[in-house]
């Protein structure tokens, strides 16, 4: 679903240092040619991807969680095989993800140990609660929306497994948000009740969805590196920006406010300008003490835990069925 | 005490009849059988495909990058290997 800028520290200084190759590397960069698994790299490049895509990788699994508590809830058959459907397709990109990271030199058991024993960051977003059916719809409409609006650019990365994953993921995440609005468009055209809990819901998730696109331009720390590089294409302001412009008028469609009364057209520049973002609240649920924190890392280690033996029998039962065969030939 | 992990495949999808099969991404499994199984629903959740070859990661022999000009400049300066390279008067027509 989704990766946010939250530029951790990148590590350690670079090791060794090469400027010779480092001034080819970035003239292949700026040709738009496509770095490729066993290309050279500066390390710095290396670990800056491998953190933004295990980063995107846990979110895409974590992101399961808030909302696979709602498929045994789902209103209709409709809206339980389309939200199975979507729950489904954020496991398989956690999938492309971990396996584009992997190109890296790096497994996918070391990336999932770091997100369970809390050291790997995933999207601040999944640390929100999921209360009412309210709560699908608006994750689909503003959370996909966001997230299809940071990741359309990164289809251009110019790392090439992290861009072809991007290609099919913005493919399958355009019928997440369609889903989404659709769910609110029926509760907005709904009884007084409905349109009550559509509100509520924009309530809860509007700021959050902001926070989906990083910290402010002026604090983020990796970011010309980023751009440099072509990991990045869009500072973390613009890219928000573009998502207000584009879900201002979503939202009145539906006939729903959104939670910001500093929110006006600025008929100069086109854009909906729109009021302070708490970046106290951002960084306090990046910091593990959000809503869910908590909750979501215990559900993943207890998922990752009681898996265990499944994981060895499977191994158990190849290596048997290896033996059998041989022993017959 | 570490887990074992599990091999990597790499996945290769035909698209159409037609079509040659193409690398779409890799998965994890404890044996061929189990690839297949999961490439499927991991790479054909939308009808993208009509056969799945999956291959042992460590059954691929690759090329090093850094040995792209040995192995391939010198195809550059071949070019009467290409047709263009063959004048064929007008009046010959489509050749």
């Amino acid at each position: 679903m989704y990766t946010q800028g939250l530029s951790g520290p990148v590590d350690q200084p670079d090791q060794g240092h090469d400027p010779e190759r480092e001034a080819r590397f970035q003239a292949r960069i700026d040709a738009e040619e496509r770095i490729e698994p066993n290309d050279w790299m500066p390390e710095g490049y290396r670990r800056t991807l491998i953190r933004q895509i295990a980063q995107h990788a846990h979110s895409e699994i974590v992101g399961m969680l808030p909302e696979g508590n709602w498929i045994t809830r789902a209103p209709s058959l409709r809206r339980k095989a389309a939200l199975l459907a979507k729950v489904q397709d954020e496991a398989g990109h956690g999938l492309y993800l971990y396996a584009a990271a992997e190109t890296l030199d790096i497994s996918r058991e070391e990336l999932v140990d770091q997100l369970l024993a809390g050291t790997a960051k995933y999207s601040s977003i999944f640390n929100y609660p999921a209360l009412t059916w309210a709560d699908i719809g608006t994750i689909g409409w503003l959370v996909d929306g966001a997230a299809i609006m940071n990741q359309i650019p990164l289809c251009r990365c110019s790392y090439g497994p992290y861009a072809r994953a991007m290609i099919r993921i913005c493919k399958e995440e355009s019928f997440h948000q369609r889903q989404g609005f659709e769910i609110m468009l029926t509760l907005a055209r709904g009884t007084v009740a409905q349109q009550a809990m559509a509100q509520d819901a924009l309530d809860r998730w509007w700021w959050p969805s902001l926070m989906m696109f990083g910290p402010p331009d002026s604090e983020s720390q990796h970011s010309d590196r980023s751009m440099r590089w072509r990991i990045k294409r869009f500072t973390n302001d613009a890219l928000r920006q573009k998502f207000v412009d584009a879900t201002v008028p979503q939202s009145q469609f539906l006939g729903l406010t959104i939670p910001d009364p500093a929110l006006h057209h600025d008929p100069k520049s086109g854009h909906w300008n729109f009021g302070p973002i708490d970046w106290r609240e951002f960084r306090r649920v990046i910091a593990g003490d959000g809503p869910c924190n908590r909750d979501r890392l215990r559900a993943r280690r207890a998922a990752h835990a009681a898996g265990r033996w499944v994981r060895e029998a499977a191994l158990a039962h190849a290596a048997k069925r290896r033996a059998r065969a041989q022993a017959a030939e | 005490m570490t887990e074992a992990k599990w091999p990597l495949f790499e996945v290769f999808i035909r698209s159409r009849t037609g079509l040659a099969h193409r690398h779409v991404g890799s998965v994890h499994a404890v044996d061929a059988e189990m690839a297949l199984q999961n490439a499927r629903d991991v790479y054909t959740r939308r009808g993208e495909g009509l056969s799945i070859w999956v291959v042992p990661a460590s059954s691929i022999t690759a090329s090093d990058p850094a040995d792209k000009e040995m192995l391939f400049e010198p195809t550059a300066s071949k070019i009467y290997r290409h047709p263009t390279f063959y004048e064929v008067p007008d009046e010959v027509g489509h050749m």
